[in-house]
């Protein structure tokens, strides 16, 4: 599959602590990259460079083949950008303006934009589309957002944190846009820290831990790992574990992986589960989501972004 | 639900349609904004009435032929100077300008855009100016093609000067740099008082100032006919030059 962007060895820093200082992923045509990452682990300045909003001190961009440093009027015609809302008060749009003047000034911007009505009545904006900026709850401002990125109808579309504040129904919205967009061939990077909306939206995970890419591939490539194969199980933290581990079938043991989340291996079987099941009975405690697939997009992401010991 | 044709578009509209559709939303804010109505045209005709009418000054008769050309360039620093840097000192605050900066409206548009919708407030501020003056009994001379010059030369020296504050400072102390600048240039540019009224060294500074030039050049012309004194367009010049220079230089879009 082509890639629309590919980002190569890309160096940007603030501080000898801060920013990035190796990134590299590529993300595929007509697909949804989400890029995961703890706070300040270089997500929004990974985007920003590649949005031409910041340059980069190393390391090669290219998006939809282009240079965002240099081909920024090409570029600027085919992506949207939905920035993250909120950072320093600073929303991206006139609080004066009324929702749909938003909307009508980006759409003339465009050679052939979305028609701005069916916009506003898919992401449920119609009866705030006289509203001011500045009189929309976080939700509504989060959605106008998302209609300003799409608007032009971009060829690629960078999201940071598009899902952050809304409600289920809006969230959910937001997400069947989000496979709309990739059905119609367009090319998403979400920058998220919603693990569950990128293991339901994402085809193509990056993940970014200290300035840096420590893991790539596809929600089911990261999350298939033969040594974590087992049963999965939450229950309160700090169950004993010494009685479990004799009920359980010879070679089996279980581990509180996390506070409150338990792995029984190596190996499942309906022994297993049986163990499993009667020995929470008979402690008294349920054993929610109860599981014997593999490892979480979670699971993957807390064990390759895990703080550093002091 | 409805269905929306996601497939990606051809690209950017022709650039006269965003600098159109920009255009139009800086006039629209500007006109949406009551602080800005208060300062582009309330304020200059209250003291327009207060002064011509009110024996508060002592200027030279007739009062309102002494006053009217330092209303006019009043006028045009309160729309291209202070109103312009509080607006978009706010909106790199807000992020709008970074926003916009993604989308294919190019800096020169956007400029272009500001530009236009303040010469358009400019000539709405001209218009009900020169209407109030006329009623209150004011007679101009000389010619228009010299004041027109002189009030686009302003308008470029303050525009550059307001974007040159905007654009590096924080938009809490644009606001207030703006405003305190605004009333010292009210109260020594020129505009209620005749800078006669000052001692010499003090005067010839205060000429310097570009409200100072701009009272001064409109008033060779509009009160005696002559020509826009050379010194005054030098210093105009000078400052507009110097601000679109800095401008360019340290003008942050974010």
């Amino acid at each position: 599959m082509a890639a629309a962007v590919e980002v190569s060895n890309l160096v940007r820093r603030y501080s000898p602590v801060a920013g990035i200082t190796d990134v590299t992923f590529s993300a595929p045509e007509a697909a949804v990259t989400a890029l995961l990452g703890r706070n300040g682990a270089g997500k929004t300045t990974t985007v920003e460079i590649c949005c031409g909003l910041r340059r980069a001190d190393s390391g090669t961009v290219r998006v939809l083949g282009l240079d965002p440093a240099t081909d920024v009027a090409e570029l600027r015609a085919r992506v949207g950008v939905m920035p993250q809302a909120g950072g320093s008060g600073a929303s991206g749009v006139y609080p004066a303006v009324r929702v749909e003047e938003a909307l009508r000034l980006y759409s003339a911007m465009y050679a052939d934009p979305l028609p701005v009505d069916a916009l506003l009545e898919v992401l449920d904006l119609q009866r705030v589309r006289r509203t001011t900026w500045r009189r929309l709850s976080g939700g509504e401002q989060q959605r106008v957002s998302l209609a300003l990125a799409l608007v032009g109808r971009p060829a690629v579309v960078f999201l940071d944190e598009p899902s952050a504040g809304l409600d289920v129904h809006a969230r959910h919205t937001t997400w069947d846009l989000v496979r709309e967009l990739r059905k119609a061939g367009v090319s998403i990077i979400l920058t998220t820290h919603d693990l569950a909306e990128a293991s339901v939206l994402a085809d193509h995970v990056v993940i970014i831990d200290g300035g840096r890419v420590v893991a790539t591939g596809s929600p089911a490539d990261l999350t298939r790992d033969a040594s974590t194969d087992g049963l999965r199980f939450e229950a309160p933290a700090g169950l004993a574990l010494d009685s479990l581990d004799t009920a359980l079938p010879d070679g089996a043991t279980a581990h509180e992986v996390r506070p409150g989340h338990y792995a029984v291996g190596p190996r499942v079987d309906p022994d297993v589960v049986a163990a499993v099941t009667a020995w929470c009975a008979q402690q008294g405690v349920m054993a929610d989501n109860l599981t014997t697939s593999g490892q979480t997009l979670e699971d993957v992401f807390l064990s390759l972004t895990a703080p550093e010991a002091p | 639900m409805t269905t929306l044709d996601l497939t990606p578009g051809t690209g950017a509209a022709p650039r006269r349609h965003t600098l159109a559709a920009q255009g139009r939303m800086e006039l629209r804010l500007i006109l949406r904004n009551g602080e800005q109505l208060l300062l582009t045209l309330i304020i200059p005709i209250t003291l327009l009435l207060l002064f011509s009418k009110a024996p508060i000054a002592d200027v030279p008769k007739p009062r309102v032929d002494f006053l009217m050309p330092g209303m006019l360039g009043l006028a045009v620093m309160s729309t291209a100077f202070t109103g312009q840097a509080i607006g978009t000192g706010f909106e790199r605050r807000y992020g709008v300008l970074r926003r916009l900066s993604t989308t294919p409206l190019s800096r020169p548009a956007l400029l272009g855009a500001k530009t236009t919708a303040i010469v358009l407030v400019e000539t709405l501020q001209t218009a009900v100016l020169c209407a109030v003056g006329a009623a209150l009994g004011w007679d101009p001379t000389g010619s228009a093609v010299p004041v027109i010059g002189l009030l686009l030369l302003g308008t470029a020296c303050f525009s550059s000067l307001g974007l040159l504050m905007a654009g590096t400072l924080r938009a809490e102390a644009t606001l207030a740099g703006a405003n305190l600048l605004y009333l010292v240039q009210l109260g020594l540019g020129g505009v209620a008082f005749p800078l006669t009224d000052f001692s010499g060294g003090v005067r010839r500074l205060l000429e310097l100032l570009p409200l100072g030039a701009m009272s001064d050049g409109l008033r060779h012309v509009l009160n005696q006919g002559a020509g826009v004194p050379l010194h005054d367009w030098a210093t105009l010049t000078v400052w507009t030059a110097a601000a679109l220079v800095a401008a360019s230089r340290w003008f942050r879009w974010d």
